[in-house]
C-alpha cells in the first residue's frame, strides 16, 4: 500500500519553495486591493505579460547558468545586438521578417559559443567573460546601428510581440480560441498529473490523498480559466504568451527530467564530485552558455518586435532583472539549487510590483528602492532558512 | 574546592525532532588529557559545540562550570575569552597567509593601531618553538603539510592563552610520525598545565595518552574511565557500540578467480612540478573476488596512483599501460574509466564523493544516470526504486531516500557513496580510505559490504592508512614507498612490522 499525505506536509515540505508562491499570491492580492482591481483588469494583465516576457525568457536561461554556479552579465547587450541584427536586415536590407529572426537566433548562438568557449574550455570565470561580453556586444550593437535607432515597419515582425490569436474561432465580445486553448491545456495538465500519480502508486510511493489531488487540480483550473477569461476579454491570447509557455514547459522538463539537467545541478552542487562521477563538465558548461545565447536572442527578438525596432541602449540592465528574478525565485547564490518555475515566479513578483506601483502613480525611484529591498529580503530569507536547517 | 577545571552538568540539547544530547555529564580534571569516545552521531561534536558557545546559552539546558564559575557563553568569542579553544577536524587556516598572520588572525599584534610586523613574527617564532615546529613565520601556510598545519593551529591556541584545548580528531589526517609528534606535544602542554580534551577514534592513541576517557553513546554519557592498565580497548569498544565486537573484521573466505585488472610500468608526474615523479613504474594486478590492499605512508602516492588510473583525474605525463581482462584499455577520462568498469570511492567523500545539498536518491544515481534514461530523459520512478533498493541492501539509516546527504552521519554518507559506485556495475572498485572518520560499528558494516562485493565477483582495491584494517580485510597487500611499489605480501605472511619495513624502504 502506498501512503498518502495531507496538505500541511505538502506545504511545509519545502518552506522556501512554497514561501515564494505564498508571497506571490499575497503580493497580487495586495496590489489588486490597492489598485482597486485595476491590476487584474484584462487590458492591464495583457500588458503586464508583454512587458515582462523578455525578462522571463532571459530568466529561464539565467537560472540554469546560476544553478551551475556561474553568472551571465552580458544578456542585456546580447538582447540589443540580436534585435539590432534583425532590425538592420529587415528594415535596411528589405529581407523577409523570418530571415531577420533566423539571423538574430544565429547571432545569439554564436555569442553563446563564444562565451561557452572561454568559460568551459579556457577556464575563465563567467563573471569576467560575460562582463567583457557586456562591453563587447554593446559596442557591436552601436556599430551595427551606426549609433542611431532603427524603426521596423514590417507587420510580420511586429506581430511576434504585438500579435494576438483574436477571432480565430470567433466569439461574442471575447476570444473563444483563448478559452479553448486554456481548457485543452488544463485537461492535458490534469491527465499528466493523473498519470504520474498512477505511476507513483505503482512504484509504492507516497502520494497526496485523492481529495487533495482533485482539489489541487480544480484550484489550478479555476485560476487558469479566470486568467484566460480576463485576457480573452481584451485582445485575446498574445503570441508571446504561447512562446513563453512553450519555453517554460520545455525547460522545466530539461532541468528536472533530463540527464543534461541533472548534470547542471551536479556541477553547481559539487564540481569535484561531478567531475569524478564522469560528468563531462566542460561540455555541460559550454552548452549552458550556448543555450543562454539562444534564449537571449529570443528575448532580443521579442523586445525589438515590441518596441518597434532597435535602439543602441536597448536591453540596458536586463541582466540585473533576470538575475534578480532567479534569486527571488529561490536559486542559491552558491549554485546547485534553483528551478525554472521559481525564477518565473520571482520575475512575476517584480513585474506585478512594478506594474502595481506604476498604476498607483508611485515614482520610478521608489520602485527601484522597493525592488532592491525585495531582492535582499528574498536572499536573506534563504540564508536564514539554510542556517536553521543546517544547525546540527 | 574540586580539582575539576570543567564540569558540564545534565546537558540536554534538542534539535527539531531529535534529542542530540540527553543529560550528559562531563567532568574534566585540571591538567589532564581527557579523551571523549563515541560512535559518529553519538553527540561528541554537539557537546563540544555547546561547550564552545557555537550553540549559545539558552539553546540547551544544563550548566557549564568552567574554572569554578558558571558560564553562559553566547558565542565562540566568549569561550575563547575564558581560555577554551577548539581545533576542528577540518583545519581553519588560510593558505595564502603566512604562518604568523594565521596565528594572530583576529588577534593582530598592534603598535599604535597599526600591525607591528616585527612583533608579529617574533611572537610567532616563539610560539612555533613551543610546539616544536621549525618553520619560518613568513612562510605561507599553504606550502606546509597537514601535520605542520595542525601544529600551527595549536600555536594559535597558545597565543590566546588557552587553558582548555579541545582537539577534534587531531590525528585523522596525520601519518604515524606526525601523530607521534603531536601526541608528544600534548604531553608537554599537560606539563605546562594546559588541560586537553581529545576526541578520537583511534583507540590505541587514547590508551597511550589519555588520563581519563568519557564514552558517549546515543547522546548519553555511558561512563568515565580512569585510564590505567586495567582498561582495555575492547572495554571501550563495548561501551561505545553497546555490544561486544567479537572480531573487528568479519570472517571472509575469498574465492579468487582470474585476473581482472592490471597496470604495467605506470608512471605519473606531478601536475605542476614538471620533473617530480609521483608514481614510479608501478605494476600491480587484482583478481576476481580478491581484496587487495595498498599500504603506504602519507605522500607515498597511493591516492595519486588510484586517481591517475581513474580517468587521469590526477597527474601529468602519465605513461604505462592498463589492462582489463588482459586487454589494453585507454582510460583518458573519468567516463572512459566508468565505461570500462572502474569505480573510485574517494578518501574525501564530502569534497569528491557527494553533492551534499541534494538527496540520497540523486547522489545514488549520479555516476550512471544513463542506465535510468531513455533519449536523455531520466525515469524518476525507476530512480527512486533503485535508491530504495540500495538503502535497504546497505542498511543506510535514514527515514527515506529524499533526505539530504549533508545531514547524514559519516558512516551513512559512506554507504551512499558506495551505493553510487555499486550502481555503475563496476568490475574493479578502488576504495580510498573507505572507513576514514567512521565509527567502529559502521566500520564493521562497511567491511561486510566490501566482502560481499568481492563475493559477487568484483575485484576490490583498498587504500588505507590503518595497517590493522588492511591486515583484517585484504587477501594481498602491496606496499608503496615514495611512488614505488616495494613489495606484495600475502595475507598469511603479513604483519604490521614487515609491512612497515617495506613502506619505509628506499629503493635506488
Amino acid at each position: 500500500m502506498s501512503e498518502t499525505k495531507g496538505l500541511v506536509t505538502l506545504l511545509t515540505r519545502n518552506l522556501r519553495q512554497s514561501g515564494i508562491y505564498i508571497a506571490f499570491v499575497a503580493i497580487i492580492v495586495l496590489f489588486a486591493i490597492l489598485t482597486k482591481g485595476v491590476l487584474l483588469q484584462p487590458n492591464n494583465l495583457t500588458n503586464l505579460i508583454l512587458q515582462y516576457s523578455y525578462i522571463l525568457i532571459l530568466a529561464i536561461g539565467m537560472v540554469i547558468v546560476i544553478i551551475a554556479g556561474h553568472i551571465d552579465l552580458s544578456v542585456g547587450s546580447v538582447v540589443a545586438l540580436t534585435g539590432a541584427v534583425a532590425a538592420v536586415l529587415i528594415q535596411q536590407h528589405q529581407l523577409p521578417w523570418w530571415v531577420g529572426v533566423l539571423a538574430a537566433l544565429a547571432t545569439g548562438l554564436v555569442i553563446g559559443v563564444w562565451h561557452g568557449f572561454w568559460v568551459a574550455f579556457v577556464g575563465i570565470p563567467a563573471f569576467i567573460v560575460t562582463l567583457a561580453g557586456m562591453l563587447l556586444f554593446r559596442g557591436l550593437t552601436l556599430l551595427t546601428l551606426s549609433n542611431v535607432s532603427i524603426s521596423v515597419y514590417d507587420t510580420g515582425y511586429k506581430k511576434i510581440a504585438g500579435g494576438f490569436s483574436n477571432g480565430l474561432l470567433g466569439g461574442n465580445g471575447y476570444d473563444a480560441f483563448t478559452l479553448v486553448i486554456f481548457a485543452v491545456a488544463i485537461v492535458c495538465f490534469a491527465f499528466m498529473q493523473w498519470r504520474s500519480r498512477k505511476a507513483r502508486i505503482s512504484y509504492q510511493q507516497t502520494v497526496e490523498s485523492m481529495a487533495l489531488f482533485i482539489a489541487k487540480i480544480v484550484a489550478v483550473a479555476i485560476v487558469a480559466m479566470a486568467f484566460a477569461w480576463q485576457i480573452a476579454h481584451d485582445r485575446g491570447l498574445p503570441y508571446v504568451l504561447i512562446i513563453l509557455a512553450v519555453l517554460i514547459i520545455a525547460y522545466s522538463v530539461v532541468t528536472q527530467r533530463t540527464v543534461f539537467g541533472r548534470h547542471v545541478y551536479a556541477i553547481g552542487g559539487n564540481l569535484s564530485a561531478a567531475q569524478l562521477s564522469g560528468v563531462k563538465v566542460k561540455w555541460v558548461n559550454f552548452f549552458i552558455f550556448v543555450n543562454m545565447g539562444f534564449l537571449s536572442a529570443i528575448a532580443g527578438i521579442v523586445f525589438s518586435s515590441r518596441s518597434g525596432g532597435a535602439q543602441p541602449a536597448a536591453g540596458n540592465m536586463f541582466e540585473l532583472d533576470a538575475i534578480a528574478a532567479c534569486f527571488i525565485g529561490g536559486a542559491a547564490v552558491t549554485g546547485g539549487i534553483g528551478t525554472v518555475i521559481g525564477a518565473m515566479v520571482g520575475g512575476l513578483i517584480m513585474g506585478v510590483m512594478s506594474n502595481g506601483m506604476s498604476i498607483l502613480g508611485i515614482d520610478q525611484s521608489v520602485q527601484q528602492i522597493v525592488k532592491g529591498l525585495i531582492l535582499l529580503l528574498a536572499v536573506a530569507f534563504d540564508v536564514y532558512n539554510k542556517r536553521r536547517a543546517g544547525t546540527r | 574546592m574540586s580539582d575539576n577545571i570543567l564540569e558540564m552538568r545534565s546537558i540536554t540539547k534538542t534539535f527539531p525532532g531529535v534529542k542530540a544530547l540527553e543529560n550528559v555529564t562531563l567532568n574534566v580534571k585540571r591538567g589532564e588529557i581527557h579523551a571523549i569516545c563515541g560512535e559518529n552521531g553519538a553527540g561528541k561534536s554537539t557537546l563540544m559545540k555547546v561547550l564552545s558557545g557555537v550553540y549559545p546559552h539558552g539553546t540547551y539546558s544544563g550548566d557549564i562550570v568552567f574554572d569554578g564559575k558558571v558560564e553562559e557563553f553566547g558565542s565562540i568569542n566568549d569561550s575563547e575569552e575564558r581560555g577554551i579553544v577548539i581545533i576542528h577536524q577540518e583545519l581553519a587556516l588560510i593558505p595564502f597567509l603566512s604562518v604568523a598572520e594565521n596565528i594572530f588572525l583576529g588577534n593582530e599584534q598592534l603598535t599604535r593601531g597599526m600591525i607591528d610586523w616585527h612583533k608579529t613574527n617574533a611572537e610567532a617564532a616563539k610560539l612555533l618553538a613551543r610546539v616544536g615546529l621549525n618553520e619560518n613565520p613568513v612562510t605561507p601556510v599553504g606550502q606546509l603539510g597537514v601535520g605542520k598545519q595542525q601544529l600551527i593551529e595549536i600555536a594559535k591556541a597558545l597565543s590566546k592563552r588557552v587553558k582548555l584545548l579541545i582537539l577534534d580528531e587531531p590525528t585523522a589526517a596525520l601519518n604515524d610520525q606526525d601523530s607521534a609528534h603531536l601526541l608528544g606535544l600534548l604531553r608537554q602542554l599537560k606539563e605546562q598545565g594546559i588541560t586537553c580534551i581529545i576526541i578520537s577514534h583511534k583507540l590505541n592513541e587514547i590508551e597511550d595518552i589519555a588520563d581519563s576517557t568519557t564514552i558517549i553513546r546515543d547522546g548519553q554519557t555511558i561512563e568515565t574511565l580512569t585510564m590505567d592498565e586495567t582498561v582495555t580497548q575492547d572495554h571501550i569498544i563495548r561501551a561505545m557500540v553497546g555490544r561486544s565486537l567479537e572480531n573487528r573484521y568479519p570472517e571472509h573466505t575469498p574465492t579468487v578467480g582470474e585476473e581482472i585488472f592490471s597496470i604495467q610500468d605506470w608512471t605519473v608526474y606531478h601536475p605542476t612540478q614538471q620533473d617530480r615523479i609521483i608514481v614510479d613504474n608501478a605494476n600491480l594486478n587484482v583478481k576476481r573476488g580478491e581484496i587487495v590492499g595498498i599500504a603506504g605512508l602519507m605522500g607515498a602516492g597511493r591516492t595519486e596512483l588510484a586517481m591517475s588510473v581513474f580517468g587521469r583525474s590526477y597527474g601529468a605525463k602519465i605513461s604505462g599501460s592498463a589492462f582489463m581482462h588482459g586487454k589494453p584499455v585507454h582510460l583518458k577520462t573519468v567516463s572512459d574509466a566508468i565505461d570500462n568498469g572502474i569505480a573510485y570511492v574517494s578518501e574525501d567523500r564530502k569534497r569528491y564523493g557527494l553533492n551534499l545539498i541534494q538527496d540520497i536518491k540523486t547522489n545514488t544515481t549520479a555516476a550512471r544516470l544513463q542506465k535510468l534514461s531513455k533519449r536523455g530523459m531520466v525515469n524518476a520512478n525507476e530512480e527512486l526504486r533503485v535508491a530504495e533498493d540500495y538503502r535497504q541492501q546497505l542498511r543506510t539509516k535514514t527515514p527515506n531516500v529524499h533526505a539530504l546527504v549533508g545531514k547524514l552521519s559519516g558512516g551513512n554518507q559512506q554507504k551512499v557513496v558506495l551505493s553510487k559506485w555499486m550502481f555503475t556495475d563496476p568490475e574493479l572498485l578502488i576504495l580510498d580510505e573507505p572507513t576514514r572518520g567512521i565509527d567502529v560499528g559502521a566500520k564493521y558494516e562497511i567491511y561486510g559490504i566490501i566482502n560481499a562485493l568481492a563475493d559477487q565477483g568484483k575485484a576490490v582495491l583498498v587504500i588505507s592508512s590503518e595497517l590493522p584494517e588492511l591486515l583484517g580485510i585484504c587477501d594481498r597487500i602491496y606496499t608503496l614507498s615514495a611512488g614505488r611499489i616495494t613489495g606484495c605480501v600475502d595475507r598469511k605472511d603479513a604483519t604490521q612490522e614487515n609491512l612497515m619495513e617495506l613502506m619505509t624502504k628506499v629503493k635506488d
